[in-house]
């Protein structure tokens, strides 16, 4: 039994890691409704100039500062040169640029530093240690605290501070919001960058666990379902459905993966998020949306 | 509008220049060349910049050094194939014809799914395959593959040396009974190639094997990991590719499993394997078939006439004598070797893809000609045949002090006869398959 | 001048609704199969064929298929090459398994199973739309992979997993040289394409793209939602079966499940965003860009900047082009090589009297 919550919570530690590249997500569709399947290349990109900058020699935080203005720089760029000149148009449209924006970021982050294997060290040992005979990973439950606390400042943001509620009036109804004179294009810079944030946060603990690598860009396909399960516009929600996915997916991988074959990670959760989707058609935490014609 | 027409107008006239291009160029008869599928970039760029890095600096050598084979120059030539299959297959067809009147001697693509697609190929174009330690394993069997060469080590060779390894380090085979082995394997053909020999293995010794398999690309093995520290075996072995590997040294250490408990396989056994996992690495065993290191008499060799006269192939002079590299070197060794015994032979000229099959398989390496090699040590003995086209089947153990690579052990041999049988009955399915009929070994000289 | 309209009258419907109206457009491309047809087998090389040629065709062919869901019916999926490779397996399998099966058969065996893989992915779409159904198709596409890794049957218990392609044998006939590669996968190529074009013509057609534009609407003027999507799914995951059965037989001769993989998909979706959505002629010309460029380029790299850019670089400089071309069709000219193409035929219909 021991063993069964020692899955479960390994599971529900690796799901508070997908939740982060998930909030991305949710931060960038709620502003501006776009599906930005570049978020996983926003990690890469964000963890590769971090450790590139690191292994030049420069100090932890001022690479953290240097990459962060990268990413506004990135985040600046993608608003005035692909958001600004799709406006109105189909969602369909907007996610197929990001596809385009997820090709060009990653040429440009390997261009720029290579493509190699990078190790990246927070400092946080990964020494095991045992709970009531359960062994628990330090370094996962730091990665859970960061996690909690990102998720309390942007709930903060979002509620507490005038940009935080524009952005929620933008998601509402942006026409709405263009008519009481709020600045669009602005609220896009500072909602890409929030993403952007995120991003590196995510890049930084990803990069931990796997080292940085192009394979950090695939942690994209572990949010989606995430996503869905959650919401597309839900942040909480995201943390919701990650906790469900990554405890879900281990348990199945652990007792259902010894009888029908092993290495079903990989589509587990979105048969998963699939059946959510048959019962709730818009996530659990999704807002139900009326159709007129 | 107008601005998107003069921009194809534009590409119109580059397609043209283009192929314009590929026409003349300086004419290079008298020499013998090697299309390299070479991949730099992507996923597994690691590996692939490390091997033709060694590769090209090896032939460099050969022609600064000795002016070439018996006076042959070689040449050669990269096209990007990024370890997708398509386009290795596009470098394939590109590379195949020779470059300007030099004819191609063999190809090295070094990647499983691009020797796949070129093998039907390359039988018809008579250019041979050569996949050193990795491949189809029934190409082992010349007579149905006369032109794929597994050289050295191919995978059922590889895991019986581990069991066999396993065995020595307990004590005997016979003490293998009882033991418990994991075996973490990539979710790809590639990884769950050797689970029937490991099967097989674990009847014949009576050991309790347990398979788990890793999702593609193994970035998250946590399940796997908890499963292993539930199981408790004495020796997990580590078929990984890539960045799964080292996430499975940082998830063994999360897990609490012991790291010189872990054996690594051929493709989990270099640098880029193991560094990235810092701290979680150390004491990390995994087999070569070719110690890293620059400690060789050609790798000096290599050092003075190539690299230090600043016509090294590598970008990060700290890569010289890694595993990728030394293999490149190794491998370069064993296609100069073939030309040159099939120079023996034919004449001393730039020699077709047939004849530079004779020439493989009648390599010969005993210990006194690696000597002359200077490289005694790093290239294990290897005699080819008609039948055998792997040659080798022995490999060294090699641990990680945490920055580098230390041989533990000397040559493990696998059990070549135990395994001989299973290959030749799948390689006759494969000629029955395809209608193939099988050359007459004893006929050939 | 050359290409004018005056003077050509439909005096039929079944003459007004023919594919090609116009008799200067009926005869360039009555050239234009005679030239792939008869002049190119006698000019091409193997280069031409096995590394140019035939990836052309039948990656045309495959985005055929997703254009039918996605650019027609509007239905988005990232599962294209598990529906592929779907058509392989089953190809591979049917003839394997089946004494005596004839080759074409077993293609269209293969396309057959693809079809209904593609129902029931498809049946999410009933209740779930819009960036939701993404979710039904990658599951396709993960679930798919991991069958055929797990499963050693779908291979013939090979050691390695990897399938290999019988011999191309139709009606007696040896089709296994590169020109004959070529040619069967052009035959069947281009009959795929005319039967698409008039399954896009026909009412499914229309049907297809109200659903597309506004499925509520759609409901509302009577046409059967479930009936509509259904069977976009059904049809174009036929089409992708065949296009990938002609990957691994005609094109590789071998092939892998990771063959198939995501980057198949998003390859495929490239295409259809280049070349054009809701476009026959789309698929073909985006098929050529996207299989051109990176030759191209890798081409002009060699020669002319003569190895002062590495190789990688140049991949990395790919990556970089091909996502700013998406962009950059998505912001300039949303209906892609296909719109261009159009315009280029309007400005010549009244060339060189514009006015």
């Amino acid at each position: 039994m021991s063993f069964f919550f020692e899955v479960l919570l390994g599971g529900l530690l690796a799901g508070v890691m997908y939740s982060l590249v998930a909030i991305g997500f949710v931060l960038i569709y709620k502003a501006s409704g776009v599906f930005n399947f570049a978020q996983g290349s926003m990690v890469l990109f964000a963890a590769l100039t971090f450790v590139s900058l690191l292994e030049r020699g420069i100090s932890f935080w001022l690479a953290f500062v240097l990459t962060l203005l990268a990413m506004v720089a990135l985040a600046w760029t993608i608003e005035r040169w692909v958001l600004r000149k799709l406006v109105n148009r189909p969602p369909i449209t907007l996610f197929m640029a990001t596809l385009g924006l997820s090709y060009i970021i990653e040429g440009l982050a390997q261009s720029l530093w290579g493509a190699q294997v990078h190790g990246l060290d927070l400092g946080i040992n990964d020494e095991p240690f045992e709970f009531q005979g359960m062994l628990l990973s330090q370094f996962d439950i730091f990665a859970a605290c960061v996690a909690g606390v990102l998720v309390l400042v942007l709930s903060v943001f979002f509620n507490k501070t005038r940009t935080g509620i524009a952005l929620r009036a933008v998601a509402d109804d942006q026409l709405a919001a263009l008519a009481v004179g709020i600045k669009l294009e602005k609220l896009w810079l500072i909602v890409w960058t929030v993403a952007g944030f995120v991003g590196l946060v995510a890049g930084l603990l990803w990069g931990a666990r796997l080292g940085v690598q192009f394979s950090l860009s695939l942690v994209v396909l572990k949010a989606l379902p995430v996503l869905i399960i959650g919401g597309f516009t839900s942040i909480s929600g995201s943390i919701v459905g990650g906790l469900i996915i990554g405890a879900s997916e281990k348990l199945a991988e652990v007792f259902l993966g010894a009888y029908i074959g092993g290495g079903i990670e990989n589509w587990f959760p979105y048969m998963l998020a699939m059946l959510f989707l048959l019962v709730r058609p818009t996530g659990i935490f999704g807002e139900r949306q009326i159709e007129r014609v | 509008m107008k601005s998107t027409l003069t921009k194809f107008s534009k590409l119109a006239i580059a397609i043209s220049i283009g192929a314009a291009l590929t026409v003349n160029a300086a004419h290079a008869e008298g020499e013998q060349y090697f299309p390299l599928q070479s991949y730099r970039i992507g996923p597994y760029a690691a590996g692939g910049s490390g091997f033709f890095g060694g590769f090209i600096d090896y032939l460099q050598y050969v022609n600064l050094k000795d002016g070439g084979v018996n006076g042959v120059k070689l040449t050669w030539s990269e096209c990007e194939t990024e370890y997708v299959v398509e386009k290795g297959v596009e470098c394939y067809e590109r590379l195949k014809q020779g470059l300007n009147g030099a004819p191609a001697a063999a190809t090295n693509p070094l990647s499983v799914g691009i020797a796949y697609a070129t093998l039907d190929r390359s039988t018809a174009d008579k250019l041979p395959l050569i996949t050193i330690n990795h491949g189809r394993t029934d190409s082992t069997d010349g007579s149905v593959f006369p032109y794929v060469f597994p050289l050295q080590l191919n995978p059922y060779s590889e895991v019986s040396a581990i069991i066999n390894y396993i065995g020595t380090q307990s004590g005997g085979l016979e003490k293998l009974k009882g033991k418990k082995i994991v075996t973490l394997y990539h979710g790809s053909p590639y990884g769950k190639e050797t689970n029937p020999i490991l099967e097989l293995l674990a009847k014949k010794y009576g050991f309790k094997l347990t398979l788990l398999e890793v999702p593609h690309p193994g970035n998250e093995q946590q399940s796997q990991w908890l499963n292993i520290r539930r199981l408790k075996p004495d020796w997990v072995i580590l078929r990984g590719w890539g960045v799964m590997n080292p996430v499975a040294l940082k998830t063994a250490q999360k897990t609490g499993f012991p790291a010189d408990h872990i054996i690594g396989n051929i493709w989990s056994n270099s640098e880029d394997d193991a560094a990235p996992a810092g701290n979680a690495a150390k004491g990390f065993i995994a087999i070569t078939t070719h110690p890293s290191g620059t400690d060789f008499q050609v790798l000096q060799d290599i050092k003075k006439y190539v690299v230090d006269a600043q016509k090294g192939n590598l970008e990060d002079p700290k890569r010289f004598g890694t595993v990728y590299y030394n293999l490149g070197v190794v491998n370069g060794i064993l296609n100069v070797e073939a030309v040159r015994v099939a120079q023996n032979k034919y004449g001393k000229r730039p020699l077709t893809g047939e004849e530079v099959r004779w020439g493989f398989e009648n390599i010969k390496l005993d210990d006194k000609r690696l000597a002359e090699l200077g490289a005694l040590g790093l290239v294990q003995p290897l005699t080819l045949s008609c039948a055998d086209h792997e040659g080798g089947g022995a490999v060294r153990f090699q641990q990680w002090d945490g920055s580098q690579w230390h041989v533990i052990s000397d040559w493990v041999q696998a059990d070549r006869e135990l395994l001989r049988p299973i290959i030749e009955k799948s390689s006759h399915q494969y000629a029955k398959e395809k209608g193939i009929t099988p050359r007459d070994c004893a006929k050939e000289s | 001048m050359l290409y004018r309209e005056s003077g050509q009258f439909s005096t039929s419907y079944p003459a007004d609704r023919r594919i090609f109206r116009l008799y200067q457009e009926r005869w360039a491309f009555y050239l234009l199969l005679a030239a792939a047809f008869l002049l190119i087998p006698w000019l091409g090389n193997d280069y031409w064929f096995s590394a140019i040629l035939i990836p052309f065709l039948v990656l045309s062919l495959a985005a055929l298929g997703l254009n039918l869901l996605t650019g027609y019916a509007g239905q988005l999926s990232l599962g294209s090459a598990a529906f592929m490779a779907v058509g392989a397996f089953a190809a591979y399998n049917s003839h394997l398994r089946i004494e005596g099966l004839p080759f074409l058969l077993s293609l269209l065996l293969g396309g057959v199973v693809a079809g209904l893989t593609g129902v029931v992915f498809g049946l999410p779409s009933l209740r779930i739309k819009g960036f939701y159904i993404l979710v039904s198709t990658l599951a396709a596409q993960f679930f798919v992979l991991w069958v055929f890794t797990t499963f050693a049957w779908f291979s013939n218990d090979s050691s390695s997993g990897v399938i290999t392609a019988p011999p191309l044998v139709i009606l007696g006939h040896d089709f296994s040289s590169p020109q004959g590669r070529y040619l069967f996968t052009l035959t069947v190529v281009v009959a795929l394409g005319f039967l698409a074009k008039s399954i896009v013509g026909s009412e499914l057609g229309r049907n297809w793209m109200a659903v597309r534009d506004m499925d509520k609407a759609a409901e509302v003027i009577g046409i059967a939602l479930p009936k509509a999507k259904l069977l976009a799914f059904a049809i174009s995951s036929f089409y992708l079966g065949i296009a990938g059965s002609l990957w691994a037989f005609c094109y590789l001769g071998t092939v892998e499940p990771h063959g198939f993989d995501l980057s198949r998909s998003f390859q495929i979706l490239f295409i259809i965003i280049i070349g054009g959505m809701g476009s026959i002629l789309g698929n073909f010309l985006g098929a050529a860009f996207i299989v051109l460029l990176p030759i191209l380029l890798s081409h002009i790299a060699s020669g002319l900047l003569a190895d002062t850019i590495d190789a990688g670089q140049l991949e990395n400089c790919q990556k970089i082009i091909f996502g700013g071309l998406i962009i950059f069709f998505l912001i300039k000219e949303p209906d892609g090589l296909a719109k261009i193409y159009q315009t280029c035929k309007q400005r010549l219909q009244v060339w060189p009297l514009r006015f």
